[in-house]
């Protein structure tokens, strides 16, 4: 039974940071219908940006502030790479009216680019996120172990996940947003910008990728390159299993999937737990392709 | 003379890909008229109204405004000039709810309008009775209710109703057809596109036939409804030779 209760904190911590980033994945997919293959990347960015601030403003001392600072300034750096990358990569495409999967090419394009990037920038070692940034206490209840990271994370992502909730369904951009998702050019004729909606939810997922990728670094401790690719490609699946284009559906997807994971690295092995992540997905794809959450009311005719 | 025309149209030409849909077409609306577009399926009439909102770049001609040229002009700017659109099919947001798809409509504006809130929501009840139930659920009449409505919210001047009866049962197109005529009584001009040409003509002041994307036949809804050629070829009547 303890083995139940510490790998379901173990779970709602990794699947708190599948949610952040499932939901960059499924705010672009909703209202562009583009799968967004640079959002991983974004996500590395987020870890060696906060790395290397962690590094500038205070290896010695530890603490919320510096947390705070950490994440705060490589929210910006990122939200502002995001902004470009909506400019550079996707933007041009949009205004020519390109096909899809132009757009699709283009994603992968800016994802090699941004990982490239990262390689020269900083090699491609791997390198240690400090052990510091949070205090190291952990509790012990009942006999699970739970660490000052993993409540951190687990409280933080859940807070940020009911401000998106609450931005996106109380707000009049918010409501813009979803309007866009279901129909632009209608959306165009309630007056709404769907560039200025499109560059707003590539600054809502960047913001959550920067705050996905320092914990990432908080809890695993270590950055590589490539690693987008990894938590991407997870936040992908868990965008799915909840239903992409759908908000809710990416909170839940996330976190199942976390959980699901986690029991399974508990309960087989740690080694398949990659490989228990694509059969759920494509279980899902067999029986439920709209995901969890991702139901279609009938259009009347 | 000229103040009086509300929307001009200047032989205007749109296309689809390399299909010419609307071949140099010219036409007015002047302030408190209702003009018909009529013809059958595509003779161009959804184009038009596509290009006035901006949702479809014109190629040729222009479009003009009161003296403003909005040839050129995003869609979603077109809104705040004064003119609103509730386009072919509807297009409401299905997922969202009744008030929600009403209060979009008038995003344009600073804050909500509670009067003109009010009115929208006296003239079409049901739609306040299903306030908050989500919009794709509604039947296909409420539906273009709430198209209406939802256009009505940004106090246009001027009204695009895309063929507002279509697949509605007849009651419910007499009552639309009411509520165009009480819309248009206070004051908003209309430019309707229909193919249910006998229904559009006594509703309408002017109209103007579309064949192919050129205009055909135009003049006042009481000339329109007296000449053998609309009867024959739009109101499906003999005529006695």
């Amino acid at each position: 039974m303890n083995t139940f209760f510490q790998q379901l904190v173990n779970g709602l911590t990794i699947g708190g940071i599948y949610a952040l980033i499932a939901l960059g994945y499924t705010m672009v997919y909703g209202v562009m219908k583009l799968i967004n293959f640079a959002h991983g990347d974004l996500v590395a960015l987020a870890a060696y940006i906060g790395l290397t601030i962690f590094m500038k403003v205070g290896t010695s001392s530890s603490g919320l502030s510096i947390l705070l600072i950490v994440l705060i300034g490589t929210i910006m750096i990122i939200v502002f790479a995001g902004m470009m990358l909506e400019l550079i990569a996707y933007r041009p495409l949009r205004n020519a009216g390109a096909p899809r999967l132009s757009a699709v090419v283009s994603a992968l394009g800016a994802s090699m680019v941004l990982e490239n990037g990262m390689m020269l920038l900083w090699g491609p070692n791997l390198k240690i996120f400090p052990s510091n940034i949070l205090p190291s206490s952990t509790w012990s209840i009942g006999g699970v172990i739970i660490s000052s990271a993993q409540f951190f994370i687990i409280v933080s992502s859940l807070v940020f996940m009911l401000l998106l909730h609450l931005f996106i369904n109380k707000t009049k951009l918010g409501t813009a947003i979803r309007a866009a998702a279901i129909d632009q050019e209608a959306a165009q004729l309630m007056g709404i910008n769907v560039n200025r909606v499109i560059v707003t939810i590539f600054v809502l997922g960047s913001g959550l990728a920067a705050i996905g990728g320092i914990f990432v670094g908080i809890y695993y401790r270590e950055v590589y390159f490539n690693m987008g690719w990894l938590y991407g490609l997870n936040a992908f699946v868990a965008a799915i299993v909840g239903g992409i284009g759908n908000i809710p559906g990416a909170m839940l997807g996330g976190i199942l999937l976390g959980v699901f994971n986690a029991f399974i690295s508990g309960y087989v092995s740690s080694s398949w737990s990659e490989a228990f992540t694509f059969i759920l997905l494509i279980g899902i794809l067999i029986f439920r392709p709209t995901g969890i959450l991702g139901e279609r009311v009938a259009e009347k005719v | 003379m000229d103040n009086d025309r509300l929307l001009i149209v200047e032989d205007v030409e749109v296309s689809y890909g390399n299909i010419q849909a609307v071949k140099g077409i010219s036409f007015d609306v002047r302030k408190g008229e209702i003009v018909a577009i009529l013809g059958a399926n595509g003779a161009g009439k959804t184009t038009t109204l596509r290009a006035i909102s901006g949702l479809h770049k014109i190629e040729k001609g222009s479009i003009r405004y009161k003296s403003f040229e909005i040839t050129s002009v995003p869609a979603y700017k077109i809104v705040s000039i004064g003119i609103s659109h509730a386009p072919e099919g509807r297009r409401i947001f299905g997922t969202l709810n009744v008030r929600e798809n009403i209060l979009l409509g008038a995003y344009t504006m600073q804050s909500i309008d509670d009067e003109r809130l009010h009115w929208v929501y006296s003239l079409f009840p049901r739609l306040q009775e299903r306030q908050n139930q989500l919009a794709g659920t509604l039947s296909g009449g409420e539906q273009q209710m709430l198209a209406i409505a939802r256009a009505l919210m940004s106090k246009p001047e001027m009204l695009l109703l895309d063929e507002p009866s279509l697949g509605l049962a007849p009651i419910l197109v007499k009552t639309i057809f009411n509520v165009i005529k009480e819309i248009n009584n206070a004051g908003v001009s209309v430019l309707l596109v229909e193919q249910n040409a006998r229904l559009a003509l006594q509703l309408a002041d002017r109209a103007y036939v579309l064949e192919v994307g050129k205009i055909a036949i135009s003049g006042s809804t009481k000339d329109l409804l007296s000449s053998t050629k609309v009867q024959e070829a739009y109101l499906g009547k003999k005529s006695n030779r």
